[in-house]
């Protein structure tokens, strides 16, 4: 762990022009902060700031100059404070001069590990970069960055630079972007220091990496293109899923005095015979069986170790193809990248060669891969060719993993042209499809293609890390909603949908949908129900209040089953529907069925206060419809069988929440008195006690 | 099939258990292979693969052979039956002349299928005529009618079972196109009809029927002349039906492959586009990793199965407990408790809704874009009439405008961003020459004599080839944590990184017209860890001698790669490249790049052979002295061999003596 420590410097703008995308930095920044907190702990973080109205840094004190730069926290070990001062950033009031950011931040970083320390050193600046550098002493600007990038580059440290810019930059003063953009850029040519655009609140928050993974190689060896030629190649992962973390259970058994209790629960298994359970088998006992069929096989492990497939270690080619013929869909992995030595620059050359020949000609390559040594399986996988249109970046492939003859299902599907034709699209309509997939476009020329994934965070881990940052200080609060940002990545942008408002209704008015009549089931999975985190008649807001035609609207009333998720709301419905009487009949049967299964399901009471929702609303219900004998039944009934199925916690339960039978006085029919029905539940309790 | 609307709220790890138990349940699957076993079908061979000929029983035994192996690994809780017709013996319930069950001991005529029945299957041939035997079973003169026993055995043996939970089929293999030809007038009339009676109840009762019929060499199987009516053929399908199965062996077996697996919805999910429209789509998991069945423990002594038993020990007071709802993460120096409904909460970040959110040009896909296989989507008008119609409009437009659709689809577990792309029908052939991969102008979707009515009587059979049904692929992206950025990690701070001139691109572009695969598929490879994994276990669940060897479908084409041709290809390219004198270890040291930890670790190995050469390992090892030397003196030795250094002392010895065959 302590290999891979790393040093951060995160400089950050807060001069006016940036006030109104500082909230992203703030989330993004105190992202990073959480998630150091949990996987490199002991990484090291501090924060400059520029554009601000004070000025405090070592430089301005040493040689003078430097004004606007504050460090607002010296670098040190991640800890809490870090995250709570990156959640409340301070505003600045000036323009920002982010070469001074970058002097500083050097100078810093230079002092604390002297010339030679080669641990990661990493800065990160986020700036619009709209504001003007200040001259040099001497030299041009040029002469000044190159000087500065090169020190850089000598001292091994990494940069990483986010521009906002686009919709979020404002006006600006054209000529000083393009200045800046061009200085920016020779960091990007000297070192090797990353800069990215980004135009959207969404986008800012997913270009900062806020969680550094060492990349490690999965195979070095030979690309063999036949036994006589071979390229020397690295493969690494291109994608790999960052997991949710996997949360240790708690143990809450260790006494509350016990200040040096782990809390944690160990799992173990034991393996009992079938058809003796009292006999543990210890492990030397066990032997692995295979099925076949009915049939179980025991093998040893030695004995299959003999006979198993032992493929060597080594990755081959099997030939070129056409790209068209590897469908996209094929795919069945996360991906890797095949980069050649990177000491070997006539193994570049080859791949380079390879890799534009490919992409000329549209070919791709098949290759069948060994990864290492003593490794069960083989993959066969496709090389798509990765030109880099950098200068410095070398050539690459792709490597995708293709299924196997038997990965692959051959499900068989109606043309559409046999469909019916009145399932087939008229020319009106589509027409409208037409306008709709070409107007509702997430790439528009000119702009930020939206919701690219390099620059879409996972909402996710977003919400957890903040949660847990909450609950630290708060243990009880409640789950945070999803953040009003990375809402934009669940539900249509509320700008693109009112820009396209006109193709959108023409798309509404052109198609037609309609419930079938003769399904007897619940349609209430196509009901808008609002996700966690949205606050109710917010978000899906505009989109949902002008249903034209919508199901949802039919499917309301035509409720026609009592579900798991809102038995109530379902309940109330059959209850108003007034089209047939046998409704009623069949909401308060369906009712009972529901609120025994809740019962029945119950653990550790979990289900009882959905439960006892359900039993008052079965009540009102039928107090209002005049039928408190099916209420009254139910209830004895229900009892009964609590007191017979070891559930009286449940009657018990009823009790404290004072539910009782329906009365003479709240219903005519009823043939229970108000003491009866008062007397019901706390009668039968001390029966069983 | 019926649907539980929680289903989509549920976690894809409960999925799977979910999947698992559907497979098992609902959709198992009754089948009867009905084999004519008319001298006919002994007499008639046509020419398979290895320019052998194989008379058609031949080739329906070893088919129905094949297929019983991939379903005792893939489906085995299957039931399967084997009954074949016009034989001398008989053997089934009624008691009925010409029909006989095949089966093996342990086992009802309607079973799931035995590594025994799999092996005595295999020898049937030399068997049949001593003990089944072929004959006729429709002679003109008697009122004999095989072909209506084999149907009614077929229907006793299906009637076990509900039709919901399970789903019942009957195989036919024949080549006999007519089988009342030789029958004059109202005898014909009459058998005709109550054969077709008898074809016409069995599926009342729910049981398809579905025909491989197998072609004579110089006249194709006439479906009409019979049976069409039998199995419900009726206009454009009757024209449409290809008797071309069985002309080859590979054909036949491709047939049955296809028509093992029955159709299955992952889940139905709501498509909504905008402003409250949404669609009804069903999803299905048409690429999935086929990965060995799980394994099951056994007592090493008795083999009797054993059962797992989990229980959660509390570290702090070795009590027992029940699994606790709580989880806590370590953070700041703290636990921080977060109950499992906390956790879900977390999660669940919108509906289980697939949710529009707009399109992009297709070239905004990029190749790393992919985390796991892809879902298939196809339309369904079961609960919201139009959802189809807006589907296929959306498809077309798709593929015009060369266009993917972006889409949130707000599952439980896995809440993601997926591509939607559009696919028109593709096929791409294997093996036939007859079908070349045939790309069609994106605008005219789908060849039209290529249709797959949903209707499985009505089944249209196509030869060959691998076909790619029309719908739209979901693809699963990535989040910006899930990119890693290796290629910029070598980017060269000194300037240019070494690209390719256009010499070398011409050179390359030379080898790959030299090294093309034609017609590649996808699926021309079969696993090579999987065959193994169940020829050893077929092998030894038949206790068989030998394991029979397999082949690596997936090893380069050697011979290819040696034709004159390619190697002078492949010599151009790499001078153009490499140059002259290329020495790879050279060109690592002159770079002067080599890696620091491989440099190092080849110091260590010289060391240790230098420094194991010291040591008389014989001598030490006789003498049982071994124990003596320290686990570094240990390490020359096992580097040395190059050998693994992990483990005890102990292990270390034991290593080094097996390693020295003592």
């Amino acid at each position: 762990m302590a290999r891979n420590k790393e040093t951060l410097l995160l400089l950050l703008d807060v001069g006016p022009s940036m006030h109104s995308v500082l909230p992203e930095v703030e989330k993004v920044c105190s992202l990073l902060a959480e998630k150091k907190l949990i996987y490199s702990k002991y990484d090291e973080v501090g924060v400059i700031l520029f554009g601000t109205e004070d000025t405090k840094n070592e430089l301005t004190k040493e040689v003078g100059g430097y004004q606007n730069v504050v460090v607002l926290r010296d670098t040190k070990v991640v800890d809490g404070d870090l995250v709570e001062a990156l959640q409340q950033l301070p505003r600045g009031t000036r323009d920002g001069d982010f070469l001074d950011a970058i002097i500083v931040g050097m100078d810093i970083l230079i002092k604390k590990f002297g010339e030679t320390d080669k641990k990661k050193k990493r800065i990160c600046l986020i700036t619009n970069a709209l504001c003007p550098i200040k001259d040099s002493f001497e030299g041009t600007k040029e002469d000044q960055v190159i000087t500065i990038a090169e020190q850089l580059a000598k001292h091994g440290m990494g940069m990483e630079s986010i521009v906002v810019r686009g919709r979020l930059a404002g006006d600006a003063n054209k000529r000083i972007m393009e200045e800046n953009d061009v200085l920016l850029n020779i960091f990007s040519q000297k070192t090797c220091a990353k800069l990215v655009y980004v135009e959207s609140p969404t986008s800012l928050f997913g270009a900062l990496r806020t969680r550094n993974i060492s990349p490690v190689t999965i195979f070095r060896g030979d690309l063999e293109l036949s036994s006589k030629m071979k390229i020397k190649v690295w493969v690494y992962k291109k994608t790999s899923e960052e997991k949710f973390p996997t949360l240790k259970k708690y143990s809450d058994k260790a006494p509350p005095t016990d200040k040096f209790a782990t809390h944690e629960v160990k799992v173990d298994y034991e393996y009992r015979s079938v058809e003796d359970t009292s006999k543990v088998v210890p492990p030397e006992g066990r032997i692995k069986g295979y099925r076949y069929g009915p049939q179980v096989v025991p093998i040893a492990p030695s004995e299959w170790d003999a006979v198993k497939f032992k493929p060597e270690k080594s990755v081959k080619l099997l030939g070129f193809t056409d790209a068209k013929n590897i469908l996209r869909h094929y795919y069945m992995k996360d991906v890797n990248v095949f980069i050649a030595d990177p000491g070997n620059t006539r193994a570049i050359l080859a791949v380079s060669a390879l890799a534009r020949a490919m992409k000329e000609k549209n070919k791709v390559a098949i290759v069948r891969c060994v990864w290492r040594n003593g490794q069960g399986s083989v993959v066969v996988g496709v090389l798509t060719p990765n030109v880099s249109d950098k200068d410095n970046t070398p050539d690459s492939f792709y490597f995708n993993v293709l299924p196997f003859a038997e990965d692959v299902r051959e499900f068989q599907f109606p043309s559409f042209n046999n469909f019916p034709a009145s399932w087939q699209p008229n020319e009106q309509q589509q027409e409208a499809a037409d306008n709709l997939v070409k107007m509702l476009d997430l790439a528009p020329s000119g702009k930020e293609e939206a919701l690219q994934p390099n620059f879409t965070p996972n909402p996710v881990l977003e919400r957890f890390y903040r949660y847990l940052e909450l609950k630290s200080k708060h243990p009880d609060a409640a789950v945070p909603p999803l953040d009003e940002t990375l809402k934009k990545m669940t539900e249509p942008d509320p700008e693109v949908l009112s820009q396209n408002k006109s193709v959108i209704d023409a798309f509404r008015r052109n198609f037609e949908l309609k419930e079938n009549p003769k399904l007897k089931k619940s349609t209430r999975r196509f009901l808008q129900e609002k996700p966690s985190g949205l606050k109710e008649g917010e978000g899906c807001g505009d989109i949902a209040a002008q249903p034209v035609d919508s199901i949802k609207d039919t499917s309301v009333v035509k409720v026609e089953n009592i579900g798991n998720l809102t038995p109530v709301q379902d309940f109330e419905n059959m209850m108003s529907c007034r089209d047939g009487p046998e409704w009623i009949g069949k909401a308060i049967k369906d009712m009972k069925k529901r609120i025994f299964d809740l019962v029945e399901d119950s653990f550790e009471g979990d289900n009882y206060p959905k439960a006892l929702e359900c039993l008052v609303a079965l009540r009102k219900g039928c107090i209002l419809e005049q039928e408190p004998k099916h209420f009254n039944d139910f209830l004895h009934h229900l009892c009964k069988f609590c007191q017979k199925n070891n559930l009286n916690c449940f009657c018990e339960f009823l009790a404290s929440k004072e539910l009782t039978l329906i009365s003479k006085t709240e219903a005519i029919d009823s043939e229970v008195t108000d003491d009866e029905a008062r007397n019901f539940l706390v009668k039968s309790e001390p029966k069983t006690v | 099939m019926e649907l539980d609307p929680d289903d989509v709220f549920r976690d894809d790890e409960e999925d799977a258990d979910n999947e698992f138990y559907r497979e098992k349940e609902a959709t198992k699957t009754l089948l009867v292979y009905l084999v004519d076993a008319s001298p006919k079908m002994f007499s008639t061979s046509c020419p398979s693969g290895d320019q052998k000929d194989e008379t058609h029983f031949q080739i329906a035994v070893s088919c129905i052979s094949q297929s019983l192996k991939t379903q005792i690994i893939n489906r085995s809780y299957d039931e399967v039956a084997i009954c074949f017709f016009n034989t001398r013996e008989k053997r089934n319930l009624q008691e009925l002349n010409g029909v006989f069950i095949f089966n093996v001991a342990e086992r009802e005529y309607l079973d799931r299928p035995t590594a025994r029945l799999i092996k005595e299957f295999d020898c049937i041939e030399e068997r049949f005529m001593k003990e089944i035997g072929s004959q006729n079973g429709i002679i003109s003169g008697t009122r004999e009618n095989s072909l209506y026993n084999a149907l009614w055995v077929a229907q006793a043996l299906l009637r076990k079972g509900s039709a919901k939970t399970a789903d019942k089929r009957i195989l036919l293999f024949t080549n006999e196109d007519d089988p009342f030809g030789n029958i004059k007038g109202a005898t014909k009339i009459d058998m005709t009809r109550t054969t077709l009676q008898r074809a016409k109840d069995a599926q009342d009762l729910g049981i398809s029927i579905e025909l491989l019929p197998l072609s004579q060499p110089d006249e194709e199987f006439n479906v009409s002349l019979f049976f069409a009516d039998l199995i419900g053929l009726e206009g454009d399908d009757l024209a449409q039906f290809l008797p071309l199965v069985g002309e080859k062996l590979v054909d036949m077996k491709d047939q049955l492959r296809k028509r093992m697996f029955t159709k299955r919805i992952v889940r139905k999910i709501a498509f909504s586009i905008a402003n409250g429209l949404s669609i009804e789509l069903n999803t299905y998991a048409l690429i999935r990793p086929t990965i060995p069945g799980a394994i099951t423990w056994l007592d090493s002594v008795s083999n009797c199965p054993l059962k797992a038993e989990r229980s959660f020990i509390c570290s702090d007071t070795g009590a027992l407990v029940q699994e606790p709802l709580k989880r806590y993460q370590p953070y700041k120096n703290e636990n921080i408790k977060i109950s499992v409904e906390e956790l879900s909460e977390i999660k669940r970040i919108s509906t289980g809704q697939l949710r529009l959110l707009g399109f992009k040009p297709l070239s905004c896909l990029k190749d790393y874009h992919n985390l796991r296989p892809s879902t298939f989507i196809f339309p369904s008008d079961e609960e919201v009439f139009g959802s189809t119609c807006i589907f296929i409009a959306l498809h077309r437009s798709m593929l015009r405008l060369e266009r993917f659709a972006v889409a949130f689809y707000g599952s439980s577990s896995h809440p993601q961003l997926v591509a939607l792309i559009a696919q028109f029908i593709f096929l791409n052939s294997v093996h036939d020459a007859l079908a070349e991969p045939r790309w069609k102008d994106a605008m005219i979707e789908e060849m039209t004599h290529y249709q797959f009515p949903e209707n499985s009587q009505k089944e249209i059979i196509s030869h060959g080839g691998q076909v790619e049904p029309p719908g739209m692929h979901m693809i699963y992206l990535p989040y910006s944590e899930d990119i890693r950025h290796v290629e910029e990690l070598y980017s060269d701070s000194n300037g240019a990184a070494p690209k390719a001139t256009d010499d070398q691109i011409e050179k390359a572009t030379a080898l790959m017209k030299r090294i093309d695969l034609k017609d590649f598929s996808v699926c021309q490879f079969s696993n090579p860890a999987l065959q193994r994994h169940y020829a050893v276990l077929q092998a030894l669940a038949l206790e068989e001698p030998d394991i029979p060897e397999t082949i690596d479908e997936t090893l380069p084409d050697e011979e290819g790669m040696a034709k004159p041709g390619v190697v002078s290809a492949v010599e151009e390219f790499k001078l153009s490249v490499y140059g002259d004198n290329y020495d790879e270890e050279k060109e690592l040291v002159g770079n002067g790049k080599a890696s620091e930890a491989s440099k190092k670790r080849k110091a260590i190995a010289d060391n240790a052979v230098k420094e194991s050469a010291n040591y008389d390992w014989d001598d030490l090892a006789d003498n049982g002295k071994l124990k003596d030397l320290t686990v570094v003196e240990l390490k020359y030795y096992l580097t040395a061999h190059s050998l693994p250094v992990a483990g005890k002392k102990e292990a270390l010895i034991s290593r080094i003596l097996t390693h020295m065959g003592k």
